[in-house]
């Protein structure tokens, strides 16, 4: 099949980028969107032009470093994916596909497709984490866990930091990473010690990183290639409202 | 206070002040639209009540004046929260497909609580001012249904209606995210709240549509 590109290429952080339209032929629907950009950038290699530049790693959708937003969509047009998962089954002959880097104040695009999101690693020094001792590796099982509770941190930890919350939100808030934190640490008990400073402080942090607020869209929740509910958000602010007023 | 201060100015302290102030306002929909069931009681009736209200008036201005402040917060808040949101996401998308993840109701809470403003700003320039001080010795069901300021002039009663229906799509989402701003809507209580949600987005802005309806098209037939 022929797909036509409409992707923003930009040479560094402090160019100005527009957008350049590219005809790909030869696309067939068991190519991950991925390999459609390789066979491109081949062809624009062999041609002698710059290729595009775009964020992956493992291309199993579990490292987090892809991200593109895709007719539209974060991480294209399909549900609890990322981008690196998506399949030019996806799309049909003949089809205009704007592939956009994400869009935040907080993400400044650095070239091409590719954004720094190291806003997101500030946050995580910020408290995202739990201090312990470290020494010998403990037992097993010697602090108990109810089963909802591993289950429910579980799902929160499956954030990946792929940024797909901010790219999607209409202020470009990040409440639901930081929601993703918060929620899996408060859940556990040993993350019990720094709750309280955890939550003020993630949230201290995300505002200094010039996030928006949450307006409760859910666009967020949606576009989640790990699916993390809007339930960690009611969480967060709840533990937000109580570190600061109780 | 440092704590306090930190907490207003913080993204989630904003949004809780958003959250009270839209539902201390919720809650002056029920007690008004109350007062407005009266006028199907008749002019005596309306006129009655009206009256009543008056020999309350310190009370009513107590009540007034914190309206208004409340008003005020809700609606200041939410101009800095915007401006705050419009700095955080400058550069916008070429192609965004918003409609497949969110509701139309949630991305537009600022255009429809504008539109209650400008509403809100003529009802108090109309209604409350010939209430307060031009109410031709206590006709005020004549004012309501009139044709100067009340429903007989199709301009009022037209705005009247679209800033009510604005009001159920406000507050179709504008409820239910007071109480996620709040973190308690995926609880026991979240049914409940979903209920109660109709009650504010559905049944009171109908109750409010049906008055100039019922006192204007049907009654007036202006």
């Amino acid at each position: 099949m022929q797909v036509f590109l409409k992707v923003w290429r930009q040479a560094d952080a402090k160019s100005e980028g527009q957008f350049v339209t590219y005809t790909v032929e030869n696309v067939t629907e068991d190519m991950s969107f991925f390999e459609m950009l390789d066979m491109l950038n081949n062809q624009l290699v062999l041609k002698g032009e710059e290729p595009i530049a775009f964020d992956h790693d493992c291309r199993e959708g579990i490292c987090g470093t892809c991200g593109l937003f895709i007719n539209g969509r974060a991480h294209g047009p399909l549900r609890g994916i990322t981008t690196c998962q998506l399949h030019m089954r996806s799309f049909n002959d003949g089809d205009s596909i704007v592939v956009e880097p994400w869009r935040a104040e907080a993400f400044p695009v650095i070239k091409d497709l590719i954004v720094d999101r190291t806003a997101f690693d500030r946050i995580m020094s910020a408290g995202g984490y739990i201090s312990v001792n470290t020494g010998g590796v403990p037992d097993a099982n010697t602090i108990p866990v109810p089963k909802p509770k591993a289950d429910e941190a579980f799902d929160a930890a499956a954030c990946i930091g792929c940024g797909a919350c901010v790219a999607t939100c209409k202020n470009s808030s990040a409440m639901l990473f930081v929601a993703a934190k918060v929620s899996h640490l408060a859940l556990l008990p040993q993350g019990q010690v720094e709750r309280k400073q955890r939550a003020l402080n993630l949230i201290a942090a995300m505002d200094m990183e010039g996030f928006g607020a949450c307006t409760n869209t859910g666009a967020c929740e949606i576009e989640c290639p790990k699916e993390i509910s809007l339930v960690h958000i009611a969480r967060l602010n709840r533990e937000f409202l109580k570190a600061s007023l109780i | 206070m440092n704590w306090f201060f930190r907490f207003m100015n913080s993204s989630v302290g904003k949004k809780i002040i958003m959250a009270t102030t839209g539902l201390l306002l919720c809650s002056f929909l029920i007690i008004h639209l109350f007062g407005n069931l009266f006028l199907y009681g008749g002019p005596e009736l309306f006129n009655t009540y009206v009256e009543r209200l008056a020999s309350v008036k310190p009370l009513i201005r107590v009540i007034e004046v914190l309206l208004a402040l409340i008003f005020l917060f809700h609606i200041l808040n939410s101009l800095w929260l915007t401006l705050g949101n419009r700095k955080a996401n400058p550069v916008k998308y070429d192609v965004n497909r918003t409609r497949d993840n969110s509701s139309f109701f949630s991305r537009y809470m600022g255009i429809t609580g504008s539109i209650i403003f400008i509403f809100l700003a003529v009802h108090l320039s109309t209604f409350w001012y010939k209430f307060q001080i031009d109410h031709e010795g206590g006709q005020f069901y004549r004012i309501v249904t009139g044709n100067t300021v009340g429903f007989n002039n199709p301009y009022i009663t037209g705005l009247y209606i679209l800033a009510m229906i604005l009001l159920g799509f406000h507050l179709r989402h504008g409820f239910q995210s007071a109480f996620q701003t709040f973190g308690i809507r995926y609880n026991k209580y979240g049914k409940l709240i979903e209920a109660i949600a109709v009650l504010f987005w559905f049944a009171i802005p109908l109750g409010f549509v049906l008055i100039p309806i019922y006192f204007g098209l049907l009654k007036g037939g202006f």
